[in-house]
Order: structure tokens, then C-alpha cells, then sequence
């Protein structure tokens, strides 16, 4: 029996989109969480996955064509019945095996004996050390270019002129996207503001300890304690985390954390941090690191774009006391957090330098009121003053 | 004469202004050395001191370096404020157990009941055809002791401005003038007024290439980034000006900028201080190279006296132009 894999909505306000390319052909095996395409939205080209075992027997659009959301894209038999014909399918070459093929054949695990034989020692690429952190960040696969540096190694430059290709984002398209979404935020939804600036004096110092005792890839940043207090107050407080559709509030059984990243041609994406509540710190900061270098890179995935039920938007690095936030329909809140500076506190009768962050809350009125935000907020606030509990 | 804001002197007498500044604000302060009396000393920047202070305070002394090291160290730890001269760093060998044993120890192996206020000045460098036993750059050899500090002025302003905080500095601080930019003129300005004992300076601004030096080899690298920029690289410029204790800060801000490094060292490549700079380099910047680290010292030999030996010895602008092509990529 064959279903159909149709043009997913990538975000709220997605009407159409447009498949740029193919990573499988009929006759593929693919698997639940495969990407299978890549489609062009005005959020840049995402990676669509697959939410079906089985095998491809037949694209109905071909690359390059735009469609409307809910289109037929491709036609696939169900993992079940195609179980006879599965064994006799063959593994398709896409782009990225085929760059495998060209490399030293030791990277290659298909390569025959004789062939590691002819090519040993293997070589390793000369690929300078901030080249290799630029790649990554840009996405950008090294073994696909050619170096100009010091003996033909890889230098930043070669990456940054590599990492500019039409995969990035569209700034027109996504200005239009913004532009749409905000205009209908604040068409529709009567917002109220409440900000509340707090001590995270205690978290900052227990960040600082805890990061000097581990090596520099497992330190973690203080966004991502905020992002896990905002899971957690989303947790115990109803009516901020979930959709307002058709006159009515529903709330997610699933804490999705939309993360606003600002993009480097200018925009922004807010793609989500899966069950952000339920993650433990260190794996919540890896997720949350590669989630900005593919944001970067413009290669998000589909389900990350439309799954955040609550988006947490940081200006920490820029030297704004607060932020006042708006919704991103069809949410109904978003929290804002300005950055982390010494201010003059009082503690215990006393005025001492302490950290301080100021905390900002957009909300729907239509579904919660300020005394409710405002213990939203509280909540928050108390999850930063334990950070070991987060 | 006088030129824009400042007066035109030469680096001789910029030190010179320094050491009578002090005598004059500070009757715990005296001169001791080898010649520095009556002859002026060997490079002539006590010359006129003896007429004018007397002498009590500017004071020869006989051909002992180990004899009037150890009592200036004497002195301050006494509570005078001793400038001592070693006529070169290759004659300070015959102190090293002065230095190295008494000034450097005395203030940790007394926790911290005597200090050695003491500041000893030498030469040092090669390029004045001085053969090999008046010619080294051993300034890593004392870097390399904790308790002392080491700088080296490179410039007017710092050749003027550094004896202050060497003096009211409470530790051993050893200030090492290249022989070579004694004749050096230029103009003094009100930056001689900020000169200390532990920062780095970028001398010239650039976003391609860093290059780290200290002391005479300053010049050769300004002159090496004057030419690269001709031909559309543009270099930085640091001058580590304290060699203990090195500004990490400083220089590592710089490599961030430019991802490429190359270190002008007129001292030998091993062992010397362009290893540790680019270790340092290495441990807090590994992921922002772009490029290996280059290094450019003198050659493995004792300096030579013959002029074009000598020279061909050295870092030389030419050296330093070509190291940095390499770690920018170019063919050679």
C-alpha cells in the first residue's frame, strides 16, 4: 500500500515552498527521521525529514518546482508491505557519499583492501585549527574544498568563501516572514508586559565553578539555565506554553523551547529545543549549540521550525537592560532576558555589587493574566536562584 | 630641537633623564657599576652624572660583577633604592648567582620580611660589531626566574618612563637596553608617563598577521610591516616591552584579530622566549590559528664579528618578510 509524503508547514505562516533537491530516488530504503529533502522557505533551506519507514517508489515533484503546503511530494510503500522488495533495493549515492567516494579511500568504508593498501598512509587533511571551528559553525563540509593556506592547508577564508553558497537564507524572503508574523502578533493578540530583574549572582558563580572544572566542549552558557527554567516554569504553571487556535487555549503535554537566534545577513530564526524540561543540562547546551551553528548555517530541520510552544528571546550580548517581547502567533508567550551585569542590590539591609538579569515576559491576555505571568516570572526566577537543581 | 608636541632625543639620553630624575626625587637612590664615574660609563649613559650628583651616589667599582651585584642587592634589601649597571648581559653571567640566588630568593625564602627593591640595567644585543662575548640576547635566561622581572624598552617614551616603576617596584627588576638603539632618536611624548612593569603594547595596527617582538628587533618588524603592507599584508605589531611577567592578554587579543602569528626573537631559537610566547599562543589560541606559528631568531651560532656574518646572524627585515609569507600561504 503507498502513502504520500507531502510539503510539510514549516512555521505557522508557511503557505508554500519549494523543493531544491532530493536526497533519495525510487527504490531507496528510508528510514522514520531520515532527511529525505531539502525545501526552500522563506526561513532559508530546511531539511525535511520522513516520518514513515518504508521504501521511495516514486517523486511526483521534481526539484526546483514551488508547491503549496499539503502537496503530494513523493509516494512511498509502508515499511510492512514492501518487506519482500526491501533486500533488493539499492542504496542510493547522494551528494554527500559521493564527496565521501573522492576522498582518501581510508575514509571510505565501502573500499576494498587493495585500495587502503595502494593509499596508506592515510593523509590527513591540512585544515587549520579555525578553519575547523568556522566549518563548523558555517556547516561546512572541509573535505570539499581546496586550501590556499601554508602547504595547501584549509584557512578560515577558504571556509567563509565556501559557507556563502544559495543554501544560506534569503534576507528579503525572511524579512516578509517576520514582517507577516509580527504584524499578525500584534494584530491579533492583546499582549500585556511584566519584567521582573533578579539576582542570578548564585547561578553565575555556580556556572563559573562548574565550567573551570570541565573541559571547554562541555562547558555550558548561561542562556541555556535560562532555557531550562523556562521549561521547568512552563511545567508547574498552565496557559504560557502551547497554541491559541480557533478562539481557543490549548496547552502542550510537551515543553518545546524556541530559541531566538539572530541570523548574520541580518533575520531571525526561533527553532525549538526538543523537551527542553526533561533534558539534562549538558545534553540541553549541546543541543542548544548545534541548533545555533545549523540555524546558522541555515540548515534547520523541518520539525525544529514549527515545534517551539514557548520562545525564550536573549539579548545578553548586546548591553540592553530588558526586552519586551512579542509573540509568535500561534503561541501566547514568549520570555525575554536582557544581559547578566553588576548592579547595586540590596541584601540583608546592605547595597552590594551583585549579578543581576532582568527578566521579561510577553503574554496573551486572552489566556492568562499579569498575576499569573507575574508568578510565571517568580518561577523562573526561583529555578535560577538553585541552579543545581536545573 | 623640537618637533610637534615632544622633544627629539636619542634613547641614551632618555635614560639618562630617567636615572637623574630619580637621584634628584630620591635620596635613597644611587648609581654602582663599572665606569659609570668619571669615564660615563661604557655607553656613555652616566656621562655628567659623577659632576653632578657626586660621588656618593654615582659610584665606580671594581671589575666584579659578583662583588657589586651582591651589594646592591645588600643596599636594598637595607632600604636604599640601588640602580646597578653591568656594562653587558654576557658580563651579568659573572652575577648570575647574585641575581639569580640572592635577588630573585630573598623576598619568598623570608616570607616576604625583606624585599630587594633593586634595579640593575644592562646592555644587550648584537649589531654594533661587538663580537661574541659583548653581542647576546640572553634576556630569556632571567625571564625564566621567578622573583625577578624583566623588561625591555624599546622605544623613547619607555626608555624614559620605566626606570620609575622598576624603582618602586619591591622586587628585583633587571632592564635590559639594546646597544644598539642608544643613538636612536625620536620623540618623547607624554606616553613615557604610562610605562610599567607587566603590559604589552601594539605598535602598529594590522588585521592579517601578528608579529611579536620585543627590544632592538621592534624596528626590524616595523620596518618588515611597512614593507608587507606595499605589497597588501597587513601586519600587527606587539611589543612585549615585559618579558616577565609576558602579557598573555595582550597578545593572544592580537592573534585573535589576525589567526597568524610569527615572533622576532634576537635571541636563539632553542629554548628561547619565541617558544614560550608561542606555547602560550598555542595553549589559549589553538582554535583561532590559522596558520603554524613562525618564529624568527638569530642564528645558532655565537655572534660573529665580521659585519655581513653578524648581520647575516640576525633577524633581519628581509627574514621576517618572508616568514610571514609563508604563514600566509604564499609560495615561496
Amino acid at each position: 500500500m503507498l502513502s504520500e509524503f507531502r510539503m510539510p508547514a514549516l512555521g505557522a505562516d508557511m503557505e508554500e515552498g519549494t523543493v531544491v533537491q532530493w536526497n533519495v530516488a525510487p527504490g531507496d530504503t528510508v528510514k522514520r527521521g531520515q532527511v529525505v529533502a531539502v525545501v526552500e522557505t522563506d526561513k532559508g533551506a530546511i531539511d525535511v525529514e520522513i516520518f514513515e519507514d518504508g521504501v521511495v517508489r516514486e517523486i511526483v515533484v521534481q526539484p526546483g518546482t514551488k508547491v503549496a503546503v499539503g502537496t503530494v511530494l513523493a509516494r512511498l510503500e509502508a515499511a510492512a508491505s514492501a518487506g519482500a522488495a526491501a533486500p533488493a533495493s539499492v542504496v542510493h549515492e547522494d551528494a554527500r557519499s559521493s564527496v565521501a567516494a573522492s576522498r582518501p579511500s581510508a575514509v571510505n568504508p565501502e573500499a576494498s583492501a587493495e585500495a587502503l593498501e595502494a593509499t596508506a598512509p592515510p593523509v590527513r587533511a591540512k585544515v587549520s585549527p579555525a578553519a575547523r571551528v568556522r566549518a563548523r559553525e558555517l556547516g561546512v563540509d572541509v573535505a570539499t574544498l581546496t586550501g590556499t593556506g601554508p602547504g595547501g592547508a584549509i584557512t578560515v577564508e577558504d571556509v567563509e568563501k565556501a559557507g556563502v553558497t544559495p543554501r544560506r537564507e534569503l534576507p528579503g524572503g525572511m524579512r516578509d516572514a517576520i514582517a507577516a508574523a509580527m504584524s499578525r502578533s500584534k494584530r491579533e493578540i492583546p499582549h500585556y508586559y511584566l519584567s521582573l530583574a533578579t539576582d542570578v549572582t548564585v547561578a553565575s558563580d555556580w556556572l563559573v565553578a562548574r565550567n573551570a572544572s570541565v573541559p571547554v566542549d562541555e562547558r555550558v552558557i548561561f542562556a541555556a539555565l535560562l532555557i531550562k527554567a523556562v521549561a521547568l516554569a512552563c511545567r508547574e504553571l498552565e496557559g504560557f506554553s502551547g497554541f491559541y487556535r480557533e478562539g481557543r487555549f490549548e496547552e502542550s503535554p510537551s515543553v518545546h523551547v524556541g530559541v531566538a537566534v539572530a541570523l548574520r545577513g541580518g533575520g531571525l530564526v526561533a527553532p525549538a529545543i526538543m523537551d527542553a524540561a526533561d533534558k539534562a543540562l549538558p545534553a540541553l547546551m549541546e543541543d542548544f549549540r548545534q541548533l545555533v551553528m545549523r540555524a546558522r548555517a541555515g540548515r534547520l530541520r523541518a520539525s525544529e521550525l514549527a515545534a517551539p510552544t514557548i520562545i525564550l528571546t536573549s539579548l545578553g550580548d548586546s548591553a540592553v537592560d530588558a526586552v519586551f517581547p512579542i509573540i509568535q502567533p500561534p503561541q501566547v508567550a514568549i520570555v525575554g532576558a536582557g544581559a547578566v551585569g553588576m548592579r547595586p542590590w540590596v541584601v540583608d539591609g546592605q547595597v552590594v555589587p551583585r549579578q543581576v538579569i532582568s527578566l521579561s515576559l510577553g503574554a496573551d491576555h486572552r489566556v492568562t493574566d499579569g498575576r499569573l505571568g507575574a508568578q510565571f516570572l517568580a518561577r523562573i526566577a526561583s529555578k535560577l536562584a538553585a541552579p543545581e537543581t536545573l | 630641537m623640537t618637533t610637534g608636541t615632544g622633544t627629539v632625543i636619542t634613547y641614551r639620553e632618555a635614560m639618562k633623564q630617567a636615572i637623574r630624575e630619580a637621584l634628584a626625587s630620591d635620596p635613597r637612590v644611587f648609581v654602582m657599576g663599572e665606569d659609570v664615574g668619571k669615564y660615563g660609563g661604557c655607553y656613555a649613559v652616566t656621562k655628567g652624572l659623577l659632576d653632578e650628583f657626586g660621588e656618593e651616589r654615582i659610584r665606580d667599582t671594581p671589575l666584579s660583577e659578583s662583588a657589586f651585584v651582591g651589594a646592591g642587592v645588600g643596599a636594598a634589601v637595607a632600604g636604599m633604592r640601588p640602580i646597578v649597571e653591568i656594562m653587558t648581559v654576557n658580563f651579568s653571567l659573572l652575577a648570575a648567582d647574585q641575581i639569580v640566588n640572592s635577588a630573585a630568593t630573598l623576598s619568598h625564602m623570608s616570607g616576604g620580611q625583606f624585599h630587594v627593591p633593586l634595579v640593575i640595567r644592562m646592555a644587550t644585543g648584537a649589531g654594533r660589531q661587538l663580537a661574541a662575548q659583548h653581542s647576546h640576547s640572553l634576556e630569556c635566561w632571567y625571564a625564566h626566574v621567578p622573583g625577578l622581572r624583566v623588561v625591555e624598552p624599546a622605544t623613547i617614551d619607555d626608555a624614559r618612563g620605566v626606570l620609575r616603576p622598576a624603582l618602586a617596584c619591591p622586587d628585583p627588576v633587571l632592564i635590559f637596553e639594546p646597544n644598539s638603539l642608544y643613538n636612536m632618536e625620536g620623540e618623547l611624548t607624554g606616553a613615557a608617563a604610562t610605562a610599567d612593569l607587566s603590559t604589552a603594547r601594539v605598535r602598529r595596527e594590522g588585521k592579517d598577521v601578528t608579529l611579536v617582538t620585543y627590544g632592538a628587533s621592534l624596528w626590524r618588524c616595523m620596518a618588515a610591516a611597512e614593507q608587507l603592507a606595499a605589497g597588501g599584508v597587513e601586519a600587527e605589531v606587539v611589543d612585549l616591552r615585559s618579558l616577565r611577567p609576558l602579557d598573555d592578554a595582550t597578545i593572544l587579543a592580537s592573534v585573535r584579530r589576525t589567526r597568524r602569528v610569527v615572533i622576532v626573537d634576537e635571541g636563539w631559537r632553542t629554548g628561547g622566549l619565541a617558544a614560550e610566547v608561542a606555547m602560550r599562543v598555542v595553549e589559549q589560541g589553538f582554535y583561532d590559528l590559522d596558520a603554524p606559528i613562525g618564529r624568527v631568531c638569530s642564528e645558532e651560532v655565537p655572534i660573529p664579528y665580521p659585519k655581513h656574518l653578524e648581520d647575516a646572524a640576525l633577524p633581519s627585515v628581509e627574514r621576517i618578510v618572508t616568514a610571514v609569507r609563508r604563514t600566509m600561504g604564499d609560495a615561496e
